[in-house]
């Protein structure tokens, strides 16, 4: 609302705030009011941390058998116990066999308490691949007993400590996966859009073929040909790589458009006639006026990724076991016979959705923000 | 619009001719070839090849030609006598292998975009009419909760439900006295029982983000003036909305059949493996897993030739439905 | 105020409107887009409606038609049409999507809206938009009601109508467009149309076009027009009668000989005076309309026009809105000072 006269002068103040805040603060206004996406944020954050110092976050090593704790259920931690308030802790287990079935059963035995505690010392590891060290987050005192947030699998191991070293391996593929298909599609996507002509038409004609053709099958075929016997690390940057050939097409498709918009705005124009370089008009004038919008798409890659490689490892083409993945722990769950019987198995998936979810309302927020004068 | 036919089906053949090289290139991707394959299924068998044996077998299939006169005889092969080669895993010829599993995967795409649409079309007509509304939020949640959800995911969490809670299978297509039964009324019936939970599986995806493109382009269209006038010649609000934005909105949802085709396949093939169903899927993730390539190779350029000409259809549609398109 | 004291229309009065107010209740408060506005229009006859951008002209248009967004509140006032048996409905009092306002919509009252660009429909050709309307309102077969298409189209003088029939919006220049859009307004031969700046978006020479067709389809049907406009040349052109528009108020209604050579109202004086007109002395500048339109949400107290008035008197106009005064020849300006400004120089 443009006027003159009659404006209180709070509102002189709160817009003259508003024509001399720089586009960066003005960006974090806009995003700031969309809650879902600040929550989303944050989950994120917490999710890359806890990804980050799994070691420390997960009371035990992934790989470490429990032949006598097979497919516990989850364990929920108390405040409360008959007697009052006792601080965080577990009831024990009390395992047997189910006469019938021969299944192994698990009942809780609500007259013993075991206190959880924070900081407690567990097995030993480096911390961030440096510092050998055996403390953890949390856990429980007594080494003999085992604390399963989130309940074991067909080989006693604790799924909530899988869950977060795969969550190293899923989220980072995400990451890697979508900066390298920003590498092209920036790369492909600012040719395509700044000069246009032939190369526009032939770069478009690349981008309809590669989306013409279904993407599992297509990831699919490319990840079957990555050798078995390889180090689990080449196959992690080959799927990545075989990820982002197909998923570049999607942030060239926004770069060259927000190209092509801004080629034809006046400013640009203005800073052709007064003489700047080609150089400096991509570098200076156009490349800070897409930034945001870069940021808000790259976002919305990362879930595509993420998903790409769950399913790749989910089919058993992708990453394979000993490496722990979302995808590889979901190939436990595979089969209807484990899921009836452990349904905690899917909890995996459940973190994908959630995962991919906080990305495309972080997404859908930052493409919301993104154009800082719009309204 | 006949122009504009032949001119679209033109392009399609320069993409046609790329996604198969690319079927080819995947078939072309494992360490080996044909021959190294057979001999050493031969020698699983224990038989055993020569040196001199392969280098002639290799003569014999033409693989010792530069790889693109290869592709030129596969290609050939499979336009001019619709042979795509043999499966070693199957020792058949993967013509025999792949129709009907192909044809049960085209039914179930079909079906589930045509749910997605039944779905789609008046969920995002009703969100934008009544905009803010308690349904309006409803649907929101769904369509981002079903976007974020994995086919294999929502396949592997419907599986359990039904299990656990009406203690039945849902996987397959067909009961197990149906499996192999010629067709007949009570088969068809059985599989209908049974194909609910794919098509629920793959159009849950695709409706959520329908619903929302459905939604905005509703939003878009409805302050458009031409609506206003539509209002102004007397037209109820049901003959405006559903003669004038909804045909406008619709236009670029006709135009992304196309891009729905390959999420479709893609999604089937997942969902397809989990719900253990007789279609693409399972038998492309078995081909892959033993390197059987040919038979890899096939179902990925079927199902890529399909999503072209799906793309192509669509955009015929599209030219039909929207007279900007078929003049500009 | 109320409907109920309002004396009957005359006979040959066709649509009245009795301190029509429509509000919209926006989050950052309430707007009172019109505010207390009343004109009329007899049978036959071309009322011009000027006033600036935001002065209420449109949305009181709209509500003659019902066809406000839904936000819009009907804040009160009297709209009271006289169909063509001679009953009188009162416009205001019938449900926005109910049938009887869908059968006057398009059949009684015609509308003609400012961009020929996009209010056609895109998917539609012309002939099917005017042969949908026409079947909606007298239930034709559907080949009448092509050949009524057929004859529209001739009539407001397009080519080749038999071709521009099975023609798209997109296809036609602006002007052409324009055209098809009267004749989608005019397929029922309605008594009222209402013409919304329907020559904004065209250049000059199209617009002196339609404004020349306009006239000759009056003469021809006989219906009375309401034009809205910002351009008082368009309007001294066609009208009989003008009202002048500001922040949702009449400021002053009048024949075009009164509005133009005796206006009584500051506003309509002020704006005059900014437009150029043949005959002037050279030496003359133009003037300007100090300020500018005050914000929706913050209108002055008093007569809304005072902080730009050159005439205006502290104490009298700040404080007290004035009522509306009748003068000699049915002119009627709301203003303290109507009769007591000084002669116009010219």
């Amino acid at each position: 609302m443009s006027t003159l006269a009659s404006t209180a002068p709070e509102d002189v103040r709160q817009e003259e705030r508003l024509y001399t805040a720089k586009p960066w603060t003005l960006i974090w206004w806009r995003f700031r009011k969309h809650k879902l996406a600040v929550a989303s944020l944050v989950l994120l954050i917490l999710s890359y941390s806890g990804a980050l110092f799994a070691d420390f976050v997960s009371p035990y090593r992934p790989f470490d058998i429990e032949k006598l704790q097979t497919f516990v259920p989850p364990q929920s931690v108390h405040l409360f116990s008959a007697n009052g308030f006792e601080g965080p802790f577990v009831y024990g287990l009390k395992r047997s066999r189910d006469p019938d079935t021969a299944r192994v059963i698990y009942a809780t035995d609500e007259t013993r308490i075991i206190p959880v505690r924070f900081f407690v010392e567990g097995p030993e590891y480096d911390f961030l691949g440096l510092i050998p060290t055996k403390l953890h987050l949390f856990g429980l005192d007594d080494p003999k007993q085992k604390l399963n947030l989130l309940g074991t699998d067909a080989l006693g191991r604790d799924l909530f400590t899988r869950l977060m070293y795969g969550a190293r391996v899923t989220l980072s593929a995400g990451l890697v996966g979508v900066s390298f298909s920003f590498l092209l599609g920036l790369g492909l996507g600012a040719i395509s859009g700044y000069y246009g002509g032939m190369l526009d038409t032939s770069i478009q004609r690349l981008m309809e073929f590669i989306r013409s053709i279904p993407t599992i099958p297509l990831w699919m075929g490319l990840a079957a040909a990555v050798p078995i016997a390889w180090d689990p690390l080449y196959v992690y940057v080959l799927i990545t790589v075989i990820l982002s050939l197909i998923g570049w097409t999607y942030l060239a498709r926004v770069v060259r458009g927000r190209f092509l918009a801004l080629r034809n705005e006046d400013y640009v124009m203005a800073a052709r006639l007064s003489g700047a370089s080609e150089f400096r008009i991509i570098t200076k004038h156009m490349l800070p006026a897409m930034t945001s919008y870069i940021i808000a798409a790259l976002t919305l890659a990362v879930p595509e990724m993420i998903l790409g490689e769950t399913a790749l490892s989910f089919l058993g083409l992708g990453l394979r076991p000993p490496v722990v993945s979302w995808g590889v722990l979901l190939q436990d769950a595979q089969n209807l016979r484990s899921i009836a019987l452990a349904p905690w198995l899917l909890l995996p998936g459940v973190a994908v959705v959630i995962i991919v979810l906080a990305f495309n309302f972080l997404g859908d927020g930052l493409r919301d923000a993104a154009d800082p004068y719009g309204r | 619009m006949v122009g504009f036919i032949i001119r679209r089906i033109a392009w399609a053949i320069p993409t046609l001719a790329f996604v198969s090289f690319i079927a080819f290139f995947i078939i072309q991707l494992p360490p080996g070839d044909y021959v190294t394959a057979y001999a050493a299924q031969l020698k699983h068998s224990g038989e055993y090849l020569s040196p001199d044996q392969e280098e002639l077998l290799r003569q014999q299939f033409g693989l010792d030609q530069p790889i693109f006169i290869q592709y030129l005889d596969w290609i050939g092969n499979i336009l001019l006598h619709g042979d795509f080669g043999r499966s070693l895993e199957w020792n058949a010829n993967v013509s025999d292998l792949i129709w009907d599993r192909l044809g049960l995967t085209l039914a179930i795409s079909t079906l589930s975009m045509i749910f997605t649409w039944a779905i789609a079309i008046p969920i995002g007509v009703y969100s934008a009419t009544r905009q803010y509304s308690f349904f309006d939020y409803v649907f929101t949640i769904f369509g981002f909760v079903g976007k974020g959800i994995p086919e294999f995911m929502l396949a592997l969490v419907l599986m359990w439900l039904g299990f656990v809670y009406f203690n039945f299978d849902v996987g397959g297509l067909f009961s197990a006295e149906y499996a192999t039964a010629p067709w007949s009324y009570d088969r068809v019936i059985d599989m209908l029982k049974h194909l609910w939970v794919p098509v629920v599986v793959l159009a849950t995806g695709g409706a959520a983000g329908l619903i929302r493109v459905m939604r905005a382009n509703m939003l878009d269209e409805m302050g458009k003036p031409y609506v206003e006038t539509a209002y102004a010649q007397g037209l109820s609000e049901r003959q405006v909305i559903w003669h004038y934005p909804v045909r406008v909105a619709l236009n670029p949802f006709i135009s992304t059949v196309g891009w729905a085709l390959p999420a479709l396949f893609s999604g089937d093939i997942i969902a397809a493996v989990v719900l253990n169903l007789p279609t693409t899927g399972p038998l492309l993730l078995k081909a892959l897993q033993m390197q059987d390539m040919y038979l890899a190779g096939s179902f990925i350029l079927i199902l890529s030739v399909f999503t072209v000409v799906g793309t192509l259809l669509s955009d015929i549609l599209l030219a039909w439905s929207d007279p900007r398109i078929r003049y500009g | 105020m109320a409907g109920e004291t309002l004396p009957p229309m005359p006979p040959e009065r066709l649509i009245e409107l009795n301190d029509v107010a429509v509000h919209f209740s926006l989050r950052e408060g309430l707007v009172r887009a019109v505010n207390g506005v009343s004109y009329h229009v007899n049978k036959g006859e071309v009322l011009g409606v000027v006033g600036e951008s935001g002065s209420g002209k449109s949305v009181t248009v709209r509500s003659i038609m019902r066809l406000q967004p839904k936000t819009a509140l009907d804040a009160g006032g009297a709209i009271r049409f006289r169909l063509p048996d001679g009953s009188v409905t009162e416009l205001n009092r019938l449900p926005r999507d109910g049938r009887e306002i869908r059968s006057i919509r398009g059949r009684h009252i015609g509308m003609v809206f400012q961009e020929p660009m996009t209010a056609l429909s895109p998917v539609h050709s012309i002939g099917t938009q005017i042969a949908r309307t026409y079947q909606l309102h007298t239930g034709a077969s559907k080949e009448a009601a092509r050949n009524r298409a057929i004859d529209l189209l001739a009539r407001v003088q397009m080519p080749r109508p038999r071709e521009m029939v099975d023609v798209y919006p997109h296809q036609l220049s602006g002007g052409m467009r324009q055209r098809a859009m009267i004749a989608l307004a005019l397929t029922c031969e309605p008594s009222l149309l209402i013409a919304d700046e329907p020559t904004t978006a065209l250049d000059v020479t199209t617009e002196a076009q339609i404004l020349d067709l306009l006239r000759s389809l009056q003469a021809e049907f006989g219906m009375a027009i309401i034009f809205i406009t910002h351009n008082f040349g368009v309007v001294a052109d066609i009208a009989d009668r003008v009202a002048v528009m500001y922040l949702g108020r009449v400021a002053e209604t009048g024949t075009v000989d009164q509005i133009f050579y005796h206006p009584k109202h500051p506003y309509t004086r002020a704006l005059l005076q900014s437009i150029p007109r043949l005959g002037q002395k050279r030496v003359h500048r133009l003037k300007t309309i100090p300020g500018m339109v005050p914000d929706p949400f913050n209108i002055p107290a008093g007569c809304v026009f005072h902080p730009r008035c050159e005439h205006a008197v502290a104490g009298r106009c700040d404080v007290a809105e004035p009522a509306s005064r009748t003068f000699d020849g049915g002119q009627i300006a709301r203003c303290h000072l109507a009769d007591s400004l000084p002669e116009l120089v010219s």
